[in-house]
């Protein structure tokens, strides 16, 4: 018998390009693998062809050394193999116990046996600690409760391999944490994962082996121990695209009248007095922790969310903002936080997300929109950011995760507002584009134009902000210069302080 | 969208499936009812004639559709259109006068669907479900079930019955509206905010875009499309009758949807309308010629309708989307 559990061998997938090109990868029975590439690389187009998601154009996949065809997701369950996507895939409106049993429910003289199931469910949570009530419908849960649900649903249908991509995506730190406890806890039952992450610090501490794709191919693949933060880059970009992901001290005029002024903003009962003001240039962060109201502010000057009270001045001027439309008068723009719900419209080709915001200007005459100009504009924004794609009309689902996010950006740059407002805008972007993002946001910050800044991952915080705001439940509890903050501790433990 | 043909792997083919239904299926009347005079011109003009009014209005309903709503309220309105308009006419011998009242009306009740939409939260297919048996009543109760003449000839000729050398003017206004209505959608922002709308709703705010505004602006349009629908019943049938336009809003339905434009919003031809209803008239009319009894036209009507949206459904989902 063969020491993995899993091997696929010289895969090989086109979609219009060929996506993977002969592609070996191997799991060890019992070990966390991360899969990590750059954006398109073809990490979730491998795992969705070990799911049975995806169709191979060649290539054989192996379970305890035997060849199995894997044609259907249904086939790769049978085989124990299970995928977590990154869209959860629970169904909303019903419980966490209907969910765990969904198409396998257990009934007595014909009808459905809820007490069983529950407590069944309750069974299979309690044995990977995961603390929730079956009986909870799970639309009322947290993202990242949802998650681990989805975790138990596939491990209570036996599953010895599981795929995680970019589980942590969307988690709050704590939820973090719950869930690598959750992950060594599986691993101890015995369980292989693939972990695909673009969190490198993540990958350094749970993952055993590491496989390293860059345009198709295996660039490396060996065990965690042997390698490092400075290897795992070079395989991944094969160049030194990476390298400007730190800290550089930033000048601008700190003595300008402000570009935006915030006084006393109410928003609701928990953000009820929120001020501070931004120079233009400056790109000033949001720290805090998951629900401490970044999230909030920013759509609350979108105009997404009613203002209760306080005054917004831009340039020393007051604005009203009733609507997302006057906000955008205004001069704000807003890259928010779910991409999917909120930033695409996915069944729409790249350009037509690309345009949106500006169809209305990209007239000629008046009437009709220019197609040549916004072909220009888009093939452009292509270019600049260098999103992977074989055309500006291609549907914006297929795009990898990462690439999609670089469209979201591209969207509100073609606005050229004065501010430009970041919600977690790396979440799923590989270490190239995120230095690509920052350096971009920077390009803007130098021209004059003022940003505000969420992130969940204070590295990047670190790495962008000239300064930076700290909340705590609805609170402004600090503003450093991101001068003083001498380490990552530092604002961690300034976020953690209620004060 | 036009730019989604550019690409070849993109090919929608939901959206190209009614041309091929169209020509397969004129191809098999053609061999099939030639002897019966189908291929005669002027029974082929005959069927743009009488599919004039459903394709009118399904201009309109495919900004409805692709903007995710429903309006079940077409054919009522185009009822009562015709009612208005014929006792106008009579009284005031006005044309002038006639339409504009004619197409107010049917844009104020559009204007009424979307509110109920967009400020009450009613879900659209009952909202316009209840306003349509509260038209088609009042056209019941508004001459007693009576039919309203029209004697105006210049407006039975304009409107219905004349013709511009060989041409029918029915075929002339069909061809207008689908000139503005492609433009519309397919060159202007209106085009772009009605399909990020139904495509998503959220993103399409968070782009800016007045949603609000957008489906209110698609239940008008429908609504005055559907007025001008009923314009088109009065001067081609020289009266007004209550019971015009009985069921055209399903025909409505299924024009748009055989045409490409997906029920749930987002994705939308006007020119695949156009085909979708010639389809179902040119069905008509073979079943017609066929010497098939109303009841079996009615089964063979329903089972087209379902085999063609089945038909481009499966290419759909053959490209895996
Ligand atoms: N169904 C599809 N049709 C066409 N192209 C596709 C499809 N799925 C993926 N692709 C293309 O294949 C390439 C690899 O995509 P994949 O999603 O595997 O990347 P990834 O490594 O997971 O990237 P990310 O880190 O951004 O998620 C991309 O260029 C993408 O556009
Ligand atoms: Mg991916």
């Amino acid at each position: 018998m063969s020491e993995f559990v899993l091997e696929m061998k010289g895969i090989e997938k086109a979609f219009a390009v060929p996506v993977l090109k002969g592609v070996d990868f191997s799991l060890k029975a019992g070990e966390v693998h991360a899969l990590v590439g750059g954006n398109g690389a073809g990490k979730s187009t491998l795992m969705k062809i070990m799911t049975g998601v995806y169709s191979k154009d060649a290539g054989d996949i192996f379970i305890n050394g035997k060849i199995v065809p894997i044609h259907s997701i249904h086939d790769a369950g049978r085989n124990g193999i299970a995928m977590i996507f990154q869209e959860l895939s629970l169904i909303q409106t019903m419980t966490v116990a209907e969910n765990i049993f969904l198409g396998e429910e257990v009934t007595k003289n014909g009808l459905r046996d809820t007490r069983y199931m529950n407590n069944r469910a309750k069974e299979v949570l309690d044995n990977l600690g995961i603390d929730v009530d079956p009986g909870t419908v799970v639309s009322s849960l947290s993202v990242g409760m949802s998650q681990m649900v989805e975790i138990a649903k596939a491990v209570s249908k036996n599953a010895k391999i599981l795929v995680l991509d970019e589980p942590t995506a969307s988690l709050s730190t704590s939820e973090t944490e719950h869930l690598f406890q959750l992950i060594s806890d599986l691993k101890q039952k015995g369980v292989s994962m693939v972990y695909i992450s673009h969190r490198m610090n993540e990958i350094l501490r749970i993952a055993d082996s590491i496989t390293i794709l860059r345009d198709g191919i295996i660039a490396h693949t060996g065990a965690v121990k042997d390698i490092n933060l400075d290897k795992i880059i070079m395989h991944m970009l094969g160049d030194g695209r990476g390298n400007r992901f730190h800290w550089v001290e930033r000048t601008y005029p700190s003595d300008a009248p402000d570009l935006l002024t915030v006084e006393h903003l109410n928003i609701n009962h928990k953000l009820s007095d929120i001020s501070f003001s931004l120079k233009p240039g400056e790109i000033l962060g949001f720290a805090g922790l998951m629900g401490s109201g970044r999230t909030e502010i920013l759509e609350t000057l979108f105009g997404i969310r009613k203002i209760r009270g306080g005054t917004i001045r831009m340039k020393g001027s007051p604005v009203t903002i009733r609507n997302t439309r006057d906000s955008i008068k205004a001069g704000f723009a807003l890259i928010p936080e779910d991409r999917r719900k909120q930033g695409l419209v996915l069944i729409h080709s790249l350009k037509e997300n690309a345009i949106l915001p500006k169809v209305t200007k990209l007239c000629k005459g008046g009437v009709l929109v220019d197609e040549k100009a916004a072909n220009e504009m888009v093939e452009n924004n292509v270019r600049d950011l260098g999103v992977v794609t074989d055309g500006i009309h291609k549907r914006i689902n297929l795009l990898s995760g990462g690439n999609q996010q670089k469209i979201v950006v591209a969207k509100w740059l073609n606005m050229q507002p004065d501010i430009i407002m970041l919600d977690e805008p790396t979440a799923g972007v590989d270490i190239g584009a995120k230095a690509e993002i920052i350096e971009l946001i920077r390009g803007v910050a130098d021209e004059g134009k003022g940003v505000l800044f969420v992130s969940s991952e204070l590295t990047e915080l670190m790495a962008v902000c000239d300064r930076i705001i700290v909340l705590y439940d609805g609170r402004i509890t600090g503003s450093l210069s991101r001068k003083d903050i001498k380490t990552e501790e530092e604002l961690q433990y300034a976020i953690q302080q209620e004060k | 969208m036009p730019s989604s043909r550019k690409s070849k792997a993109d090919i929608q083919w939901d959206k190209y499936m009614v041309y091929f239904i169209f020509v397969g299926v004129f191809i098999v009347f053609a061999i099939i009812l030639g002897n019966k005079g189908f291929l005669n011109v002027n029974n082929l003009v005959n069927i743009l004639r009488q599919t004039a009014v459903i394709s009118i209005i399904a201009v309109a309903g495919t900004f409805v559709m692709a903007a995710g709503q429903i309006d079940l309220t077409v054919g009522a309105i185009a009822a009562m259109t015709a009612m208005i308009v014929s006792l106008i006419l009579e009284n005031t011998n006005s044309i002038f006068l006639a339409i504009l009242v004619g197409v107010g009306f049917g844009a104020v009740i559009g204007a009424v669907n979307g509110l109920l939409v967009t400020r009450f939260g009613l879900p659209a297919f009952l909202a316009t479900m209840g306003m349509m048996q509260m038209i088609r009543g009042s056209a019941m109760w508004i001459t007693d079930t009576a039919a309203v003449p029209i004697s105006n000839t210049t407006f039975c000729n304009v409107f219905g019955i004349g013709n511009i050398g060989p041409v029918p003017v029915l075929v002339i206004w069909t061809i207008l509206f689908y000139i503005v209505g492609i433009i519309l959608f397919n060159r202007t922002p209106f085009g772009r905010h009605i399909l990020a709308t139904g495509g998503n709703e959220v993103s399409a705010g968070y782009s800016g875009i007045n949603t609000v505004k957008v489906k209110m602006a698609a239940f008008i349009m429908s609504g005055a499309f559907a007025a001008f629908g009923g314009i088109l019943y009065a001067g081609r049938l020289q009266a007004g009758r209550y019971s015009y336009g009985d069921g055209d809003e399903m025909s409505v339905i299924a024009a748009v949807v055989i045409g490409g434009t997906s029920m749930a919003g987002g994705t939308g031809s006007v020119i695949g309308a156009l085909f979708g209803s010639i389809l179902m008239g040119m069905i008509n009319n073979a079943l017609i010629l066929a010497n098939l009894s109303s009841a079996q036209q009615t089964v063979v009507k329903g089972a087209i309708i379902v085999l063609s949206v089945a038909v481009s459904n499966l290419a759909q989902k053959r490209k895996g989307n």
